[in-house]
Order: structure tokens, then sequence, then C-alpha cells
């Protein structure tokens, strides 16, 4: 630690930090445009500047760090000063300088409102130019179908050139010509290939790169902001949904430097225009004709009333989709206690992980944040790319800082860093338990080892001989140990962990998923927002749901739930950590919460379920699976008795490759593919891979 | 200095690859970085493929030398767009670099200017024959000699309109032609030669550098009173340390002779002995002054 004086305050701070954060720690505020904690330090855009006492200019106080400073003659500590008339008027110079080729385009540009040139102009600007000549005028560039250019507005601050190269590991972008015509541009302007791509419009600190999807259709003093939980993938990032009115219009990504840091990917970030294309909004009933027809509520109970009565409880199920939350899987849990079935699933991916081997079996155990402690990494036939896109961020991350083997079994795919290639299935990772090759010893050596087990190894054939077998490897590379637990699932849904929480998994004798789509299985299935399963002719299918995609298909009543915008719910993310989300608008037309609807049909049918209210209901929740109450927390683990528990299953397995992860990253859930945004991002994705297969 | 852009896809070359020799010089330059900073090598690669291309640098080779080195495109266009001397588009065999910053603007460029529009056409253009084409550029540091152009990799200076056609003339004719002043002054000594340090006396040794006539003498003179070699005198006793003639100084000189620590003879430094070397020469009466070679 470092003594500073701030301002004449004294600071103690560590040697590490640039003035600028020194400053900060000491209660000054520094202008800045291209300093940006996250990134590399570029100091280009001179709005930090301070003064120095002893130098006898001002400094930019991003590119110097406090272990350059000298103490004063007498041994007095470094005197820095951010409020004196010579820092005001260098930082003058500086923004008179920058507004000289800015256009005065404000009042139609996006960032209006938003924008730190404009907030720090009106601090440092002046309200006159002195500039005569005519201002540069720069040609707006193709960037793809997320990010809207306006280039005259640049003020060549490069954070989304080092975002794009650092962070995202996509080096699209740069930075062509130089002094005043350097243009941020994309080789030949091909389409930015980044899934985190839309990061840069928040880090522009101009209106140069905006959200092309929102362009031109809001002020960002018009929203009312709510606090939410993205749904896209099993990372549980933070986000904030601006909402005007009935709409939701647009998402943008909260601080969690535990999950997310502030980065979302561009599905989290724009899906949502899915929330407002093929909602259902009002109950339909299947008729004789085969036709849906739109009906009340209370005929909709009224027809399922008529299928259920009767019918033999091994012959009821139901399956959660991938966008459940918490409370509404287990409201309907009871619903199918009542009805005496225990044909409950979640899994639609057909995935072996079940609550009976412990929570330790099924989380990221390591944690998000942990990956950056972890000093040897093997990915099990997962994509973390298209799983979990910020937390490949953070894998990548890890491996800028150095010193990081990372090991891939698994179809190959561009993951933004290094990795060695070990093998295609089951039979790699056994002969790599066997001690054969370099990377078994460096996972053997590691600190902190960590593998990671995706829906690849776990999706494909004998699935749960791949489980026990990554087991087996934990064991063999003890990557359990005292205040450490290396052995990871990423699950890329975000219900599944909070229904294992819950236990909304088949019990003992009771059919998974796939069986239960199967022809004949069942008489009666409910889908809650089930749509990933292919429900074969046969069964009364109830779906209860948000989108007209491919469980309201095949249903024969749909009754219209909440989305995730749209209801308070509790989601537990891939590391276990239980976060919720607040309602931001209402749903649309008659469709209702989810808990409700389950709660107004069991009353209808006869049965009705213990509450009245969704505190009531979470409660009854909390009263059973308490963790549940711990809302940011991640619970403790057992992480030792789950690897025991699985490593003792004997199931064959099979030495086919992994799977490929899923098809469509950008089309996984029916928000998606409802989009059109995220619709046109998949036909570019598409055209990328057939020209890179060329 | 205008916005830089690749030339249009019409003139690109469809293909490119470094020619057999070239490749072997690219593994040289790449070899010369450090494992993981191949990446260091891009510039002399990208200037190697615009030798080879005939002077610009086409979109194949932007591409192929980022291929070469692991770059990814953008990187590599970042710095042919940086760098002004890798030329985007075609250009003439004579690519005339015509120098328009002040010093020269002053001493008549705007004139040479209008020849390079009247002879070859407009900035940035081919001629048809594809001798020439030409680009005012800012200052190429040769200002004493003003005006100036560089054409391909030399510099022809004191430019005036009939000189710089008739230099124009040359080249398209394939004539040999002059490098460096056009005027035939020497370096950037003044306009009409030199006006100082002009008097022979200064170089015939009987003022700079007297004591070493007064050194050779003595020695001489001592040698034949004592009949051996007395141990040598430090120099201190001569003029300041100048060399001895012009000519000398442009001479390349040997490595100093084994045994003696001086530098040889005509460079400074070999009149700024130090103390020890003195006296490890005075040691050695045997030795003679290098001077003496």
């Amino acid at each position: 630690m470092t003594k500073l004086i701030v301002d004449g305050r004294e600071v103690d701070v560590p040697a590490e930090y640039t003035l600028l954060q020194a400053c900060e720690a000491g209660g000054a505020e520094i202008p800045r445009f291209c300093f940006h904690e996250r990134l590399s330090i570029a100091g280009n855009c001179r709005m930090c500047l301070i003064e120095v006492k002893g130098n006898p200019k001002p400094q930019a106080s991003c590119a110097m760090a406090v272990r350059d400073l000298r103490p004063g003659p007498h041994g007095e500590p470094p005197v820095l000063n951010t409020k004196t008339p010579m820092v005001k008027k260098a930082r003058e110079g500086v923004m008179e300088f920058l507004l000289i080729n800015h256009p005065l385009d404000c009042p139609i540009c996006d960032q209006g409102g938003e924008c730190d040139l404009q907030d720090q102009a009106m601090a440092y600007g002046v309200d006159s130019s002195r500039f005569h000549e005519n201002k540069r005028a720069v040609e707006d560039k193709y960037l793809g179908p997320l990010v809207k250019t306006s280039m005259n507005r640049c003020i060549h601050c490069t954070r989304c050139v080092r975002f794009i190269t650092e962070v995202a590991g996509v080096a699209d972008l740069g930075a062509i010509g130089r002094g005043e015509n350097m243009e941020i541009t994309t080789y030949l302007e091909h389409a930015m290939r980044s899934e985190l791509q839309g990061n840069v419009v928040d880090l522009c600190p101009v209106g140069a790169l905006t959200a092309k999807p929102w362009a031109m259709q809001y002020r960002p003093w018009e929203f009312t902001k709510t606090k939410s939980i993205d749904v896209m993938d099993g990372v549980g990032s933070a986000i904030r949904v601006d909402s005007r009115g009935r709409e939701v219009m647009r998402i943008l990504p909260r601080i969690n430097d535990d999950v997310n840091e502030e980065w979302i990917s561009d599905k989290t970030r724009h899906v949502v225009d899915g929330l407002r294309q093929q909602r259902l909004d009002k109950p339909y009933l299947r008729g004789a004709d085969g036709k849906l027809r739109a009906v009340s509520w209370r005929e909709a109970f009224a027809a399922i009333k008529v299928r259920m009565e009767g019918t033999r409880p091994e012959r009821i199920g139901a399956i959660a989709g991938e966008l459940a939350t918490v409370e509404e899987m287990f409201a309907l849990k009871l619903f199918m206690e009542q009805w005496g079935s225990s044909n409950i699933d979640v899994r639609e991916d057909n995935s072996p992980l079940h609550s009976r081997f412990g929570r330790a079996s099924y989380l990221f155990n390591a944690t998000i944040a942990g990956i950056e402690a972890a000093d040897a990494i093997l990915l099990v036939g997962v994509n973390p790319r298209r799983d979990g896109a910020v937390l490949n961020a953070r894998i990548r991350k890890r491996w800028r800082m150095g010193n990081l083997r990372i090991g891939l079994i698994g179809k190959r795919a561009d993951l933004t860093y290094p990795y060695e290639h070990l093998g295609a299935g089951g039979q790699s990772l056994a002969s790599l338990m066997a001690g054969e090759g370099e990377f078994a010893s460096a996972l053997r050596a590691a600190k902190k080892p960590l593998l990671i087990l995706g829906r690849g190894a776990l999706t494909s054939e004998g699935g749960l001989a791949q489980l026990a077998l990554a087991a087996k490897a934990a064991k063999a590379f003890a990557l359990v140990r005292e205040g450490w637990n290396g052995f990871s699932v990423l699950s890329a849904t975000a219900s599944l962990v909070g229904a294992l929480d819950i236990g909304f998994v088949p019990g003992e004798g009771a059919m998974s998923a796939r069986a239960m789509a199967r022809e004949g299985a069942l008489d009666c299935l409910y889908l809650l927002g089930a749509d990933a399963v292919d429900v074969a002719p046969g069964a009364f299918v109830i779906y209860q749901g948000t989108h007209g995609d491919r469980g309201a298909h095949r249903a024969d009543v749909i009754l219209p739930g909440a989305a995730y915008t749209e209801k308070s719910g509790t989601y537990v993310n891939t590391e276990g950590r239980v976060q919720m989300g607040d309602r931001a608008v209402f749903p649309p037309g008659d469709a209702r919460d989810d808990w409700a609807i389950l709660r107004g049909l069991s009353g209808a049918l006869g049965k009705p379920l213990p509450f009245d209210s969704l505190s009531e209901l979470r409660k009854l929740l909390y009263g059973q699976y308490p963790h549940l109450a711990g809302i940011d927390a991640i619970a403790p683990q057992d992480g030792t008795g789950a690897i025991e528990a699985l490593s003792q299953l004997e199931v064959a397995g099979s030495d086919a490759p992994y799977a490929a992860s899923d098809a469509d990253y950008y089309l996984s859930n029916a928000i998606a593919r409802a989009s059109r945004v995220m619709a046109q991002c998949s036909e570019l994705a598409h055209d990328q891979a057939s020209i890179a297969a060329e | 200095m205008s916005v830089r852009r690749l030339a249009p896809e019409a003139v690109q070359p469809k293909e490119f690859t470094f020619t057999a020799e070239n490749a072997d010089w690219t593994k040289g330059q790449i070899a010369k970085y450090p494992p993981g900073r191949q990446a260091s090598a891009v510039i002399p690669l990208l200037w190697k493929a615009q030798e080879q291309v005939g002077g610009w640098t086409p979109r194949r080779a932007i591409e192929e030398v980022a291929a070469m080195l692991g770059l990814p495109y953008i990187r590599v266009l970042e710095i042919a767009t940086f760098y002004t001397m890798f030329n985007l588009a075609p250009v003439g065999r004579y690519h005339v670099q015509l120098c328009g910053t002040v010093p020269c603007h002053v001493c008549g460029a705007l004139e040479l200017k209008k020849i390079c529009e009247e002879r070859i056409g407009q900035q940035g253009e081919v001629t048809a024959d594809g001798k020439f084409s030409w680009l005012e550029v800012e200052c190429l540091g040769a200002c004493c000699n003003a005006p100036m152009v560089q054409i391909n990799y030399d510099y022809y200076e004191d430019l005036d309109p009939t000189n710089f056609g008739k230099l124009l003339d040359d080249l398209a004719a394939g004539r040999p032609v002059k490098t460096g002043s056009q005027t035939g002054r020497m370096c950037s000594e003044p306009l009409g030669g030199a006006t100082t340090l002009a008097d022979p006396s200064l170089y015939d040794g009987s003022r700079v550098g007297g004591w070493k006539t007064r050194f050779e003498e003595t020695g001489q003179k001592e040698k034949e009173e004592t009949g051996e070699q007395q141990p040598v005198k430090s120099s201190g006793e001569g003029g300041p340390a100048v060399p001895g003639s012009r000519n000398e100084v442009h001479i390349a000189q040997p490595a100093s002779p084994k045994g003696l620590g001086v530098a040889p003879a005509g460079s400074p430094a070999g009149n700024a002995a130090s103390p020890d070397e003195a006296v490890g020469t005075s040691k050695k009466p045997g030795n003679k002054s290098p001077r003496k070679r």
C-alpha cells in the first residue's frame, strides 16, 4: 500500500493502482472516455488529466501507476490534485478538441441522455466553438445486425476494439488509417462474429455504436428499470429490463462480479423483440375439427377437467421447460403429487443429472468466479462458448492471465482460446485417467484443477455412464480437495438447477421426459413451457407457456403464461446461486402468472393447491427447501459425497464421440425463436459457417 | 493524407503468394523474433510483398501475410493503412513522391506539382504506359536540398522545372539518371560551394593536426640521436582533436591493430585515448604509433 495525498486528503492505495483509481479511492471524480476497468489501458482520450505535484505538465491519470510516483524532497507522500484550475483548463482543452469533430446531432442520437461525452461536456465543455473549418466526415460501417454505426461521432477511444480483441476473443474490430482519418471497422466490413458483440454498444462512450434493433425507438429517461435475471442460458446473468408502458424495450447488463462481471451475451440482450412476437394471449382449445380456437379460462379448465378426471395417476405426466421458474415448477410438482403421479421431469434433453446423487453432482461447483483461480481446465463434451458465452469469457480471462492449460474432450470448436484436443469421446477421458499423455500429468500437478462437464457428454448415448466416468476422473485427479471443488457441470438451461433442487425429476419407477413423450406412454401430459420434446400423438397435451412454438402446436389446450420479464420468479444458476428476477411488465391479454394458473386449475379440478399468493407459495417452498431462501447465495455442498455416489454407479458406457452442442445457438428457446433479430443472427452465423467450411 | 482504402476489387489480383526466393527471405525475418512474437515481422513481410507486386499492396497480400503470421486480417489491414509507405492501389514503374511541405513549397514544389499534373496526371493515377504515378507527400527530410522528390527508393534533390522535366524524360526513356542533387552540389553544402572552412591550410596539416607533423619530426630526430626508439610522448601537446585531413574521415578504417587499445587513425576517438591506453603504449617502445602505418 502506498500513501498519497489526493486533493488534500490522505489515501492509502495498492501500488498497482493507476492514478485514476487512486483518485477515485480518494473520492475525486475523474472524467474518462477510453479508460475501462476491465479492459487494457490505452491512454488516448486524455480526458483524465490531473496535476501531479512536481510534474510541470498535466498527467493522464489512467496511464500512470501509483508505483511510478516519487515522494517529495523530504519523503512526503506524492500529491495529486484533481480540482485545480490547471486541471480544469487542461480538461477543457481536451474536450474542445474532442468536440471539434463531433457532430452536434444529440437531438437525433440514440445515446442522448446516457452519453459520456454529453455528460462530461456539461462539466468541461464550452458553449461555443472556435473551430471554423469543416468537420471531419466518416463513412458509416456495416458491423452486422446488432450494432449500428454512426462514425462521425466516434472519438477514437478504441474501447470497442479492445473489448472484442481481449474479452470476446474474436479480433474482428480494428482501427484503420491514422490520426484524424482513423476509422473503426471490421476487415472489409464483414459482420462481427462474436456472441458478446452487443457489449460494445454499452462500452461506446458516445453514440458511434448503438444497438441496431432498437434504433430510434426510445429515450433512456422514458424507461422503468427493473432488476432481473437472464434465462437464456444457465449462467443467470444479472440484467436490467428497461420497459416503457407495457413493452419491454431493451435489456442491459447489471454488474455482478460473481457471475457476468458486466457483460451479457447477444441472445440475452437482443431477444427482446421475441417477447412481443408469437405471444399466447388467450387460452386455446383444440376442437373436434383439429383446429385451435380461443376460449375463456373457464372453458379451458373445464376441458382439462373432463380429460383428467378418471385418468390413472401413472398415465399423467408433466414436463417443465427451460425457462420455468422454481416457483411454478414447485407448484406443478405439488399439483402432480395431488394427482398421485411422480412422472415429472425437467430434462428435456435426456441428460442423466438427478437430485438423488446430491446437489454437488449437478452444480458448477468451482463457481464462475472460481474459474479465475483454476490452473488447469479440462472441458468434457462442452462448448462453453455456446452454452454459457459469458462463462466462456471468464475462461478466456483466466487464459489471458497465463499459466493455464486447457484440454478439450469432445467436438472441436473455436472457443476463442487455444486448447489441447484430447479426444472425441468417453474413451479419451478414460485413457486420460489412466495417466496417458502430458495433459494428465499437468492436471495431476495442478493446485486447482477444474473439470467442466457439459451437455455434449451428458446428452449423448449413455449419458449416465459419462457422468459416472467424469466422477471417476474427478476422483482420479482429486478435483475435490480442501477449499476447492473442481468438478463442475455446466447446465445450459436456466430451469435445470432449480428443478433438480426441488426434485422435479421422475421418482422411483416413474417416467423420464423422453419416456413420457413416447406414443401410448401417457393419457395426459402437462407441458410447462416445454418445447424441446416431441410429443407423440395420442396423449392429451396441456401446454402452459408464452409463445406459439413447438409445444403449443402439439397442444390440445393452451394456457397462456408469463414470460420471464413478466413475473417475479426465482432461478438457480449453474453454480447453484439462487437469484430472483422481478416483474418489469404485465403479461399480454389474458395471460397470467404461471403459479396462478396452476393454482386456478387445481381449484377448478376440485383439489386446490395450498397457497393463494406468491408469498404463501414461497413460504411453502422455503419450508421444504430452505437454501432457496438465500437469495444471491450459494449453499455449501458436500462435494465428496456426490462424487462417491456418482463414481459407484455401474453402468455400461459407450465410446461414441460426444454429441455436438446445440445445433443453433441463436434459436435455442421459444422466445429466441420468435425473435426476428435472433433469426438474422442465426442466418448470418450459418452463412459464416458455410464460408468458413469452404 | 486522406482516408485510405484498399483498391477496388477490379484491379485486385486474384491470388498472391511469395516467390520461392522471397518466401525464404520471409522465413529469415520471422526467425528474428522470439517464439510467440512472430507477428513483429509484419512490416518487413508487407514491404517485401509490396516490392514483389510492383510497388503496391493488394488485398491478397495482406491476407497472405496475416495467414503466415497467424494474425487476424484486420490487424494487418490496420498496419497497411496506417503507414503511407504501403501503397494500397497500383503505382507506376516510377512512383514519384513529391514533397509538398513548407521548405519544398517555398522553394518551388508547386511548379513541380504542375509538371506532375501535366506529365503524369492526377495524384494516384498511373500513366497509360504504366511508367509513372505520383503522390504529394509530407516532409521526406531533405529540406536543405528542397525541392525534392523520391522516386522508388531514391531521392532526387535541388529540382527545378527544367531538370525535373529532364529527369522524368530520362526515366521514361530508360536513360541512366543521377540520384541525389541534380545541380551537382555536394550533400547539403551551401549553394555555390562551401563558404566556411575553405582555407586550404586547414587541410594540409600545417594548422589543424600540426602536432602530427611535429610528432613525427621529433620522433625521427630522437631516433637519429639515440639510435633507438624513445617512449612515445603523450599526444596532449598537439592541436585540438580534429581529424588530420578531410579525406581520411571518409576512408573506411580497419580494426585497430592487435595489442594496441587505440582507435584507428582519423577517428576522433583516436586522439582521445584514455590514460591507460597512453601508458600501455608507452610501455611498448617496440611498437610504432598507429599513425605511422
